[in-house]
């Protein structure tokens, strides 16, 4: 309790460095990362950092460890990575994805060669490939947390002011080239930010998992919208709430007690915190989430039974010409489940009589205007859109229970000689196309 | 960037004499020159030699596996030519780019992107934006203009897979035309789409053409050539014909173009492809 | 410590084990990622070699030891999780495909990272170890295998390996089928999905057992970069594998041999000749190569020079029956450019040309033999065109210059057939 306090209040000068530091990062990363996601190149954001791993140690070799000179050691074989990649799948028959594995694997094991050589020589560093790919978020500076803000405005600032030309480039390829864009200049340039993005992010949450803050906040917002912009705006919130949260919980949360270490890595915790964004997301978003999206089917099917009973039973009637007699469900032509029969007697649009089941005068009236929308739409099918008459039923059999109102009156307006004499209590039933005799 | 003014461009295409098109008479949209394009090494176009006229509605036309799209792609720069060369205008492509407007094939759109209607009809004002500047109230105007004309107005802020193909294919004619080009090029509009966009693209073609502006469309059905389009290139690999509808669009050239390959062609190509494409 | 002479050099018998360890989870590796190079899944490959690691933690924390047994079904078992998983997200949740293998394999990655810090002050399982391997330490733990005293990640390793070369020739066909085209495969009642996950078995067996030798992310260049490089030298899929194996094998003893000179990483440095040897082979595979790519195109161009020398002295010869001026001759062959005077001088010294009595080029009477034949596919090809194809006389020589270069013998004479002209389109005789 009391480390959440001083958490929350940020008192401890060493947490605010690294609470700064995560969200930041995670802002900066989803920003670039819901570029690379909608270009299909999250993995290509894999291949990148591991490849950062050689241009560090070789710029260790070169120049020691400045900062500076690994970072753009890093900057370099990232790019290389890249172009290794679009290089092997314009030349050869490899494809794209063992390219990217290639890249990964490969880059990885020069760079575990040359920083093994590196640490051998006098002076090496010892400690620096578990850094490299675990992160070790909690022991993040001041200066860190400053170079991750330098990079983070610089790669909003990037992505907010190429915003369109980076749209342009994931939607429609070729189209932009077609306007003169350098549609290979902007894939490298994004490639490139997202490599200035995982070399910094290296130290604080390592390889596998700076992947993870690119591609999860971006794969999660998409749940929530259909426009680009609020899809940024939301990634960048779901980035910078995981690096932020990731932090804190393992502030706060202690270990299990069997284990003898002292709490929670952090770089893992932002990971599984955006994962469990992304899952919620998954589930519960509105519209794209699979809970609306079973909501919605079911709705779906249940309006279809009914309307599907209400059309049999109606028909029903006229076959037998007598609408008011009863019926059993077993004598309408699809089967019946008894809640769709419990739903249309509890709306009043059918009742329970002593020999079976009837409409109501309200079911009578819903029934025809299923029909009437139902052939409606098989006429238009057949006059307006030129499709054999064969096919007509299936299709209408499906439309009709998605034909909004206001279409189902656009068609009346269309085909007005079916009804002349304007509105009317009960819609006239036109006669089905199939009836024997009617002019197709 | 100067476009040709509806008037100039139109004057163009009404004094022009319908049958005298290519050469002489109608100003020069496209010239293709002896172009051969190979995806690997197997060529898909060979020698092509072109003169389309402007002001015109020109349809490619050809059966499966012609080259049509790839004739499209390589005057457009999409895919590099293994020899020859292209101009627009009497200009290299690049030259001339802001000119020039694309209907890609719908196949080709990664459709799950987050974008609405409105957004994608908006691109084609980004050539004339430059970079960084962003698309401002004038050009939301215009990009609205756009889709009125197409009739897809009331679907502005509908995310694009939710639109059925035949609306998809109005947006991306609105993207055209939003482009304000002189000189369009559309892979197969009419694909898959149902009668009444089909009526509604038809419709904007033709409004397109009475602006003087030229339309270069890859088409797969041949009965509504006649009826949509001024000028045909009939196509199958090679050039088969290519000329005004009345002129060129005959029983016999259709019968060159659909009729089975001649196999001496056909085994030169081969000996060229195994000898790695055009010298 | 006991020493072995192999070819004159003397050999420790730890190295022999070690390069035996490596060699072994090479190959078994490169074998079944053969086919995850031409399913186009190496990067599924990529997710289940990261993503096992809390299978491995699990089963670790469960058994408490670091037993094959359990690490296997953990492995195995998490493995199939993340095809499953990816295949899931993208299908019900719309995620592009690429994204949720990223989503799936970074979350199972941090929770395999948590669990492992949480089990690494109990049992030895060693995060480093983890990631780059330690195959320089397989000889220090032994076990009895058939009497033999062997590394013990080499006995894992082995049988590994012979369960999947024993899978690779027991389900053959059915791989290749579904390799090729899964939709066909299951029209002929072989389950494309269960071949799928059964692959996916193997590569997290795999896995799992070059993890101790080579770490979870080198494991993925002994995956893809094999395959990949045997793709490029083959048109066949059973020879694809066998040089897989060997390239794969290779790789290892000279990585191995490397990495002792330069006193390095030997895991890595195995991905690193792996690598290697794609980029040898992206470069110098005889059918796939971009070297023999060009040194056929410039065979190719030397020879369409040759022959256009050969059509312009025939030509000249044909008119004026002189030939043409040294300095001409040079100017107009290949534009004059450095291909064009090779070629020139070639021709002279195989006695394709001479020199005329004024100092002129002519052809020799083995060079108008071969010119004539040049000018006689250009010509009939010419004919052909305007009279069979229908292209307009005007427009048939440019067609008919590129074409002359491709025209077999038999193709002249079927041409002879079909154009019954003595003459081609412009009025000149046909040779």
């Amino acid at each position: 309790m009391d480390d959440l306090v001083r958490l929350l209040t940020l008192r401890d000068a060493n947490t605010r460095v690294v609470l700064l530091g995560a969200t930041l990062l995670g802002i900066a990363a989803a920003l670039v990362g819901t570029f690379a996601v909608l270009r299909k190149r999250s993995l290509m954001g894999d291949a990148v950092a591991h490849a950062a791993l050689p241009g560090i140690a070789c710029a260790y070799f070169v120049a020691g460890r400045s900062f500076v000179a690994l970072l753009v050691g890093a900057l370099v074989f990232g790019v290389l990575s890249a172009a290794f990649v679009s290089l092997v799948k314009a030349t050869t028959r490899i494809k794209e994805d063992a390219a990217i594995a290639l890249a990964i694997g490969g880059f990885f094991g020069l760079g575990v060669v040359l920083s093994r050589i590196a640490q051998n020589q006098p002076g090496g560093n010892r400690a620096g490939l578990d850094t490299f790919i675990y992160g070790k978020a909690a022991s993040m500076v001041s200066a860190d947390a400053r170079l991750i803000l330098a990079a983070a405005v610089v790669l909003a600032l990037a992505t907010a002011l190429l915003h369109k030309e980076f749209k342009l480039l994931c939607f429609d390829r070729d189209f932009a080239a077609t306007q003169g864009w350098p549609t290979l200049g902007l894939d490298l340039l994004l490639m490139g930010l997202v490599c200035v993005c995982t070399v910094v992010g290296l130290p604080a949450v390592g390889v596998v998992l700076m992947v993870a803050l690119l591609i999860i906040p971006a794969a999660a917002a998409r749940f929530w919208t259909d426009r680009l912009g609020p899809m940024l705006a939301l990634a960048a919130g779901f980035g910078g709430a995981s690096g932020m949260l990731g932090v804190a919980l393992s502030a706060v949360v202690p270990a299990p007690a069997s284990t003898l270490s002292r709490g929670w890595p952090t770089g893992p915790l932002i990971v599984l915190v955006a994962a469990g964004i992304f899952v919620a997301s998954m589930i519960g978003a509105p519209r794209r989430g699979l809970v609306a999206d079973l909501v919605r089917r079911v709705r779906l099917r249940r309006r279809v039974a009914l309307q599907n009973l209400l059309r049999d039973a109606f028909e029903r009637g006229e076959e037998t010409g007598d609408p008011a007699r009863p019926w059993t469900p077993r004598d309408l032509r699809r089967p019946v489940r008894g809640e769709t029969l419990r739903r249309a007697v509890a709306r009043g649009l059918a009742r329970p009589g002593t020999a079976g089941f009837v409409l109501t005068p309200e079911g009578q009236a819903a029934a025809a205007r299923v029909i009437r929308a139902h052939r409606l739409w098989e006429l238009f099918l057949i006059e307006q859109a030129a499709i054999a008459p064969d096919h007509v039923d299936r299709d209408a059999d499906e439309i009709e229970h998605v034909l909004p109102a206001s279409v189902i009156a656009a068609l009346e307006a269309r085909l007005a000689a079916v009804d002349r004499d304007g509105p009317r209590e009960t819609p006239i039933v036109p006669p089905s196309p199939h009836a024997p005799g009617a002019t197709p | 960037m100067k476009l040709a003014g509806p008037e100039a461009a139109g004057i163009h295409a009404r004094a022009a004499v319908p049958a005298a098109a290519g050469r002489a008479g109608v100003g020069v949209s496209v010239e293709v020159h002896d172009v051969t394009v190979a995806y690997g090494r197997k060529p898909v176009l060979w020698d092509v030699d072109l003169v389309l006229p402007e002001g015109r509605l020109v349809a490619i036309v050809g059966p499966n596996g012609a080259g049509k799209s790839t004739l499209l792609k390589a005057i457009l720069g999409l895919v590099p030519l293994a020899s020859g060369r292209v101009t627009i205008f009497g200009e290299p492509l690049r030259r001339v780019r802001r000119e020039i407007g694309y209907v890609p094939q719908r196949e080709t759109v990664d459709w799950d992107f987050p974008i609405d209607a409105l957004g994608v009809v908006l691109m084609g004002r980004y050539g004339r934006l430059g970079w960084i500047r962003r698309p401002g109230r004038a050009d939301r105007e215009a990009a609205r203009e756009c889709l009125r004309q197409v009739g897809m107005e009331d679907f502005a802020g509908r995310q694009i897979s939710q639109l059925s193909g035949g609306q998809q294919q109005r947006v991306f004619l609105a993207r055209a035309l939003a482009q304000d080009a002189r000189l369009y090029f559309m892979d197969e509009p009419f694909a898959g789409v149902d009668a009444a966009t089909e009526t509604a693209i038809v419709e904007v073609l033709r409004r397109m053409r009475e602006a003087g502006r030229t339309v270069v469309a890859v088409h797969h059905d041949l009965q509504t050539v006649p009826e949509y389009f001024d000028h045909v290139v009939l196509l199958n690999m090679r050039l088969v014909a290519s000329g005004p509808v009345e002129a060129t669009f005959t029983r016999e050239n259709l019968q060159r173009a659909y009729g089975g390959r001649l196999t001496l062609l056909d085994e030169a190509a081969e000996a060229i492809r195994r000898g790695g494409g055009g010298a | 410590m006991s020493w072995h002479t192999i070819g004159g050099y003397e050999v420790r018998a730890d190295d022999l084990w070690t390069v035996a360890t490596a060699a072994a989870c090479s190959v078994s590796c490169g074998l079944v990622g053969c086919f995850l190079v031409l399913r186009r899944l190496s990067l599924l490959g990529d997710a289940i070699s990261h993503a096992i690691l809390p299978g491995l933690a699990i089963a670790f924390m469960v058994s408490g030891s670091r037993s094959p047994g359990p690490m296997l079904v953990g492995a195995m078992a998490v493995g199939v999780l993340t095809a499953l998983l990816s295949s899931g997200l993208s299908r019900w949740g719309r995620v592009p495909a690429d994204s949720s293998m990223g989503v799936v394999f970074t979350t199972l990655f941090a929770v395999g990272v948590i669990l492992i810090s949480f089990a690494a002050r109990d049992v030895d399982l060693d995060p480093g170890c983890v990631l780059y391997g330690s195959v320089e330490m397989t000889p220090l733990d032994l076990v009895p295998v058939l009497g033999v005293e062997m590394p013990r990640a080499l006995a894992f390793l082995g049988v590994v390996l012979l369960v999947n070369t024993a899978a690779v020739v027991v389900f053959y066909k059915e791989l290749k089928i579904v390799c090729f085209d899964p939709y066909l495969a299951t029209t002929m009642g072989i389950s494309a999905a269960a071949v799928h996950y059964g692959l996916m078995t193997l590569v997290a067996a795999t896995s799992v057992a070059s993890f101790e030798s080579v770490g979870s992310i080198l494991v993925v260049a002994m995956l893809v970069a094999p395959g990949a490089t045997a793709h490029l030298l083959t048109d066949r899929l059973s020879r694809m594998l066998w040089i897989a194996a060997g390239v794969a094998a290779l790789a290892a003893v000279v990585g191995y041999a490397m990495a002792v000179a330069l006193d390095t990483s030997v895991a890595g440095m195995i991905a690193t000749v792996a690598l290697g040897q794609f980029v040898l082979a992206a470069l110098a595979s005889p059918g796939q190569g971009i070297i023999a790519k060009q040194v056929r195109r410039l065979g190719l161009a030397a020879r369409i020079c040759r022959e256009d020398a050969l059509g312009i002295l025939f030509r000249c010869q044909e008119n004026a029956g002189g030939g043409l001026s040294a300095r001409e001759f040079r100017s107009r062959v290949g534009g004059g450019g450095a291909l064009g005077r090779a070629v020139v001088r070639w021709m002279r010294w195989v006695g394709l040309v001479e020199a005329g009595a004024r100092g002129e080029v002519r052809l020799t009477s083995r060079g108008l033999e071969e010119s004539s034949r040049v000018v006689r596919g250009h010509r009939l090809w010419e004919s052909y065109l305007a009279s069979r194809a229908g292209v307009d006389p005007s427009r048939v020589h440019e067609p008919a210059h590129r074409a002359e270069h491709y025209l077999s013998d038999s193709m002249r004479d079927r041409l002879q057939d079909e154009v019954k002209e003595r003459s081609d389109p412009h009025g000149r005789e046909i040779p």
